[in-house]
């Protein structure tokens, strides 16, 4: 199974534990990730709200190199995702704009190439099957609260990733792994995702109300699968107790770390020590005790 | 809730101007308001995304580019995805921050667009993003230097955050398709 992988700029950054635990899970299941060679930034928030023809320009720029690969792109930040699925969107639709797009780019782009979250390519063409052979450990029960954010599953008609309302693909894949997968409302609400620099304040109101949320539903850690979701969460989340007055201890992971840990990967090797809130409870769970001397 | 507005008497109105930089057409919005009961910030805003819409059909002019909403804004899209019409307002929201630049109406707490010039700046000059580069501008920029600082040696240490960006981006590129926009 042969992919072009879009990592995003965050995984060089706030986000290079989401980056090891995809490349470690990839080995183990055999996906081979190719990074088209000079990627660049998808342009994200700042580019649509400043230019509409610039925010479809730089996605679209990415996945011509996936094109020329000849291979579907596959993406993990949720961002990414959604402006890259825009421009295909966009190209295909608006003629107009697929030729405003090639003279930005100097060649056509026919918004051919399919993107795929990683998520998806775990549930969907690992498929169950393999992924439950390749399982070594177990969640043992962990109650798992599945954190989509805004972008995977809006505007539902360009992504098309999963009910728009209730998606269920990542609670899947964790009772797959044997936790027990919490029904809860918030699955779709916004972090306040690109304000994490400029208006803290509209994080922390839209944060402690997921926080809350997950705690009231009994949640020992909260699953996300997107980048901007997992920074603002975690480490916002002191200056949330701090604020709001609250007491919340709910580590933020990744869902890819949680199918690393049910591989067998070692918590390190998937980044975990880079959470800001200790995910102990989790690797705890997971590993047996003697295994858990080693790595603790 | 009554809205007071009073009419602009230019031939061409905001209204117009929305419509062809988003590409987006309100007049079938139902008033339904379930725009407003989505959107996560409602509760912070004075003026919600269904009263926008309602002030932009009245021709309302560039009062509306003082309102609160258009940068508090998450762009999350519960809006358009909710709406029965299909308005996409996440982008009308997009062309008023772009108007509001352009016409210099910009000016509310928390800086988005210094935070947006200086995303796009380092995207032009390494191709990708650089946050420490990219906050270390915007705080300068904004005088909030004591904000956060307790955090960064954490990050740091945890190796959270890059201390050095990345050289491996085809940035000739980014500058094409930036110079183009202009």
């Amino acid at each position: 199974m042969k992919y072009a992988f879009y990592p995003g700029c965050s995984s060089e950054s706030t986000a290079r534990d989401q980056y090891m635990s995809i490349r470690e899970v990839s080995k183990v299941l055999g996906i081979e990730l190719i990074e088209p060679k000079g990627w660049t930034c998808c342009g994200s928030t700042p580019a649509h709200q400043t230019d509409r023809i610039l925010s479809i320009a730089l996605p679209a720029a990415n996945l011509l190199l996936a094109k020329k690969m000849g291979l579907d792109m596959v993406v993990f930040c949720a961002a990414c995702y959604n402006r890259m699925k825009v421009a295909n969107y966009e190209i295909q639709t608006n003629s107009k704009c697929r030729k405003e797009i090639s003279d930005s780019l100097g060649e056509d782009y026919d918004g051919s190439v399919n993107i795929h979250h990683f998520v998806e390519v775990l549930v969907k063409y690992i498929g169950i099957t393999k992924l439950q052979e390749a399982f070594t450990h177990s969640l043992d029960g962990l109650k798992v609260v599945n954190y989509y954010g805004c972008l995977l599953v809006r505007p539902y008609k360009t992504t098309n990733f999963d009910d728009p309302e209730n998606p269920m693909i990542m609670d899947s894949l964790v009772t797959m792994m044997g936790g027990e997968s919490i029904d809860w409302p918030h699955k779709v609400e916004c972090c306040g995702g690109g304000f994490a620099l400029t208006r803290t304040d509209i994080v922390i109101e839209l944060s402690n109300s997921i926080l809350g949320m997950a705690k009231a539903a009994g949640a020992q850690c909260m699953a996300v699968a997107c980048p901007m979701c997992q920074v603002n969460l975690d480490l916002r989340q002191s200056d949330i107790n701090k604020t709001k007055r609250t007491n919340y201890d709910i580590p933020i992971v990744y869902i890819t770390q949680l199918v690393g840990l049910c591989l067998g990967i070692s918590p390190e090797n998937l980044g975990m020590d880079k959470c800001v809130v200790s995910p102990k409870p989790i690797i705890e769970a997971v590993i047996s005790n003697e295994q858990r001397k080693i790595f603790l | 809730m009554s809205i007071v507005i009073s009419k602009e008497k230019k031939e061409v109105g905001l209204l117009q101007t929305v419509k062809e930089i988003s590409g987006v057409d309100v007049a079938g919005c139902l008033q339904c308001k379930k725009c407003t009961n989505g959107c996560p910030v409602t509760a912070l805003v004075k003026v919600p995304p269904s009263e926008i819409i309602r002030r932009l059909q009245l021709n309302a002019g560039d009062s509306i580019l003082s309102s609160d909403l258009v940068w508090m804004c998450a762009s999350c899209e519960i809006c358009y995805s909710r709406c029965p019409m299909q308005i996409d307002m996440a982008a009308v929201i997009d062309a008023l921050r772009m108007i509001s630049i352009e016409k210099n109406a910009a000016k509310q707490k928390g800086n988005v667009p210094l935070f947006n010039r200086w995303f796009l700046k380092t995207i032009s000059i390494f191709g990708r993003t650089y946050d420490l580069g990219m906050i270390a501008a915007y705080k300068i920029g904004t005088s909030s230097y004591f904000q956060d600082t307790d955090k960064f040696p954490m990050m740091l240490q945890k190796k959270k955050i890059a201390l050095f960006p990345s050289f491996k981006a085809d940035r000739k590129y980014v500058k094409r398709i930036l110079k183009k926009k202009k």
